[in-house]
């Protein structure tokens, strides 16, 4: 029940964003969800897309640092308090939230949030336990 | 393996008598041919018939780069054009090239200190050397390709730069020896993994490195990602060109100065004053036998020191350090010294970050600012900001712990750094003085 996110080193300098959006556009891979963390010297591009490999194969070829990192893509109902009642919970079993971001898809009454756990396994499967739908990679990367 | 039994082993006392004797005899003739010897001698109140002994060598002025450009192009040569055979020049990368030139007899000289060279980084006849120096004015291609050819091995001349074929060609011609400088010896590891071809399936033994400054870590990296022994070589082109020094594969501990051709000096950079063996300090060379380009007590600006102890390898001939940095290269912020070789070796010493960085130093009102400038590579890369920030601190202080000074460390990504073909350029001076 794991996804694949593919995290990108960016210098904070003109154009390196284009540049990645570039590569991806050029191999035809197709972002699905984003989520840019930065310092004032240096960034990390974090990206869900529909082929993990063609896009780190490109990336690498054009000369950036790419790594996969283990995230998970959970359901979070969408009112008032709904993702309030999924972070208090893992509060509660001790599992911490390394940072998220929203999967953005027109469906459904639920939103979909990507999360980084210090410990995917764990995370997982506590939120299974407590009935949160957690989508699989392969579901994720063709929404 | 050693090229020239006969003269590499001479006990001390005989070198030494053979130093004097062409010392006079080098001493005599600039006197007597190049102007500018002649001026300075004067100058200095020395005659040829002063030096009898070899401590007399401190009586003689000291020649500097500067010298050298003020005699552009030819102004240094102590024999007439119709005699040389061959020119050399330096990049002229900090100014105006300086330009040397060689007798039949001077290419023959070289061509037997590069092969003792060769020799004692374990070439032998059976050998074939992949020879990536670049070959033109810069004396790294042809110097190693004449010594390669004295000691009978097969040298394919690949010159510098087109790594891809470089690749290709160690993959199908199988070479056992490598001559390049680290930095591109380095940059054909990245190019081949990038390839799919592994140094492991390759068959070489050697590598006989240099033309620009390097470090044990360094060394240690190389041996790893290239499946070699790395050696380092010393030479520059105003004393004769690469083979003026060699670590033998026995010790690789210093490097031997072929001393029947060379004497070599240290001295305190500030004050020109002659240091006791051991010290750190300006290496100075006065060439013995050279005939088009002979040079008296020439100021290399390379930081070292030597050794005199006898080494394994049997060659009596006295050892200089890797050379530690350059009086040049050397950055003074905020009142200390800094050699770019020290913030490599700190780099090299911490597992996940590699070793291309660049010094960055500005001012901002009268105070020096030094910036590291480190590529991230996949080993340094985290996903998390938190992990490259803490990689950022360690670096900087690891540097404050080894150099005394502060510098901020800003993590670039790969492949940012000029890396040519030829020299990193390792050191960007911003301050307007």
């Amino acid at each position: 029940m794991h996804a694949q996110q593919i995290s990108v080193f960016l210098e904070n300098k003109a154009g390196r964003l284009a540049e990645v959006t570039n590569v991806l556009s050029q191999s035809g891979v197709n972002i699905r969800a984003l989520s840019l963390a930065d310092t004032s010297d240096f960034g990390i591009l974090r990206l869900i897309v529909n082929n993990n490999d063609a896009a780190v194969d490109a990336l690498k070829n054009a000369g950036f640092t790419v790594r996969k990192t283990q995230v998970a893509a959970v359901e979070v109902p969408d009112r008032p308090g709904g993702l309030h009642e999924l972070l208090e919970y893992l509060n509660g079993r001790g599992i911490n939230v390394e940072y998220m971001y929203a999967f953005v898809t027109p469906t459904k009454n639920n939103a979909l949030m990507i999360f980084r756990f210090d410990d995917t396994d764990a995370a997982v499967s506590a939120l299974l336990e407590k009935g949160f739908a957690v989508i699989d990679g392969e579901t994720l990367y063709t929404m | 393996m050693i090229f020239n039994m006969e003269f590499e082993t001479l006990p001390r006392e005989a070198l030494e008598a053979i130093q004097l004797r062409r010392l006079k005899e080098v001493v005599g003739r600039v006197y007597a041919t190049v102007p500018f010897y002649r001026k300075a001698f004067d100058e200095a109140g020395v005659k040829p018939a002063d030096i009898k002994s070899l401590a007399d060598i401190t009586k003689l002025p000291f020649t500097t780069k500067k010298d050298l450009r003020d005699n552009y192009p030819f102004g240094m040569f102590a024999v007439p054009m119709e005699n040389v055979v061959r020119i050399h020049a330096s990049s002229g990368t900090t100014g105006q090239p300086t330009v040397v030139g060689y007798t039949r007899r001077d290419v023959d000289t070289w061509a037997e200190l590069m092969a003792r060279s060769l020799a004692a980084g374990g070439a032998t006849p059976d050998d074939i050397i992949h020879n990536a120096y670049g070959y033109g004015l810069f004396t790294g291609g042809l110097g190693v390709h004449y010594g390669a050819e004295k000691l009978g091995a097969s040298v394919i001349p690949i010159s510098g730069g087109n790594t891809k074929r470089q690749i290709i060609i160690m993959r199908d011609f199988k070479p056992s020896i490598l001559t390049c400088t680290p930095s591109y010896a380095l940059h054909l590891a990245e190019a081949a993994e990038e390839m799919g071809v592994d140094f492991e399936n390759l068959l070489f033994k050697s590598g006989i490195f240099g033309a620009e400054p390097w470090s044990e870590n360094m060394r240690l990296e190389i041996e790893r990602k290239l499946y070699l022994s790395a050696l380092d070589i010393y030479g520059i082109s105003e004393v004769i060109g690469p083979g003026v020094a060699m670590e033998c594969l026995e010790a690789k501990n210093g490097l031997h100065i072929f001393e029947d051709h060379f004497i070599p000096e240290i001295i305190n950079p500030e004050t020109g004053e002659i240091l006791p063996p051991g010290s750190t300090g300006e290496l100075v060379f006065t060439s013995l036998t050279k005939e088009a380009f002979p040079i008296i007590r020439y100021r290399t600006r390379d930081i070292t020191s030597l050794s005199y102890e006898p080494c394994i390898c049997g060659r009596t001939m006295a050892r200089m350090k890797r050379v530690q940095g350059r009086t040049d290269d050397m950055l003074i912020i905020r009142g200390v010294n800094v050699f770019p070789s020290q913030i490599e070796a700190v780099l090299m010493d911490m597992d996940q970050v590699e070793p291309h960085y660049q010094l960055v130093v500005e001012r901002e009102g009268t105070l020096d600012t030094l910036t590291v400038l480190v590529e991230v590579g996949e080993k340094a890369f985290s996903d998390e900001i938190r992990d490259l920030q803490n990689l950022e601190r360690e670096i900087s202080h690891n540097i404050k712990e080894t150099l005394a000074v502060s510098a901020k460390v800003k993590l670039v990504e790969p492949k940012t750094i000029a890396r040519s073909e030829g020299k990193a350029v390792r050191v960007v001076d911003k301050r307007k003085l």
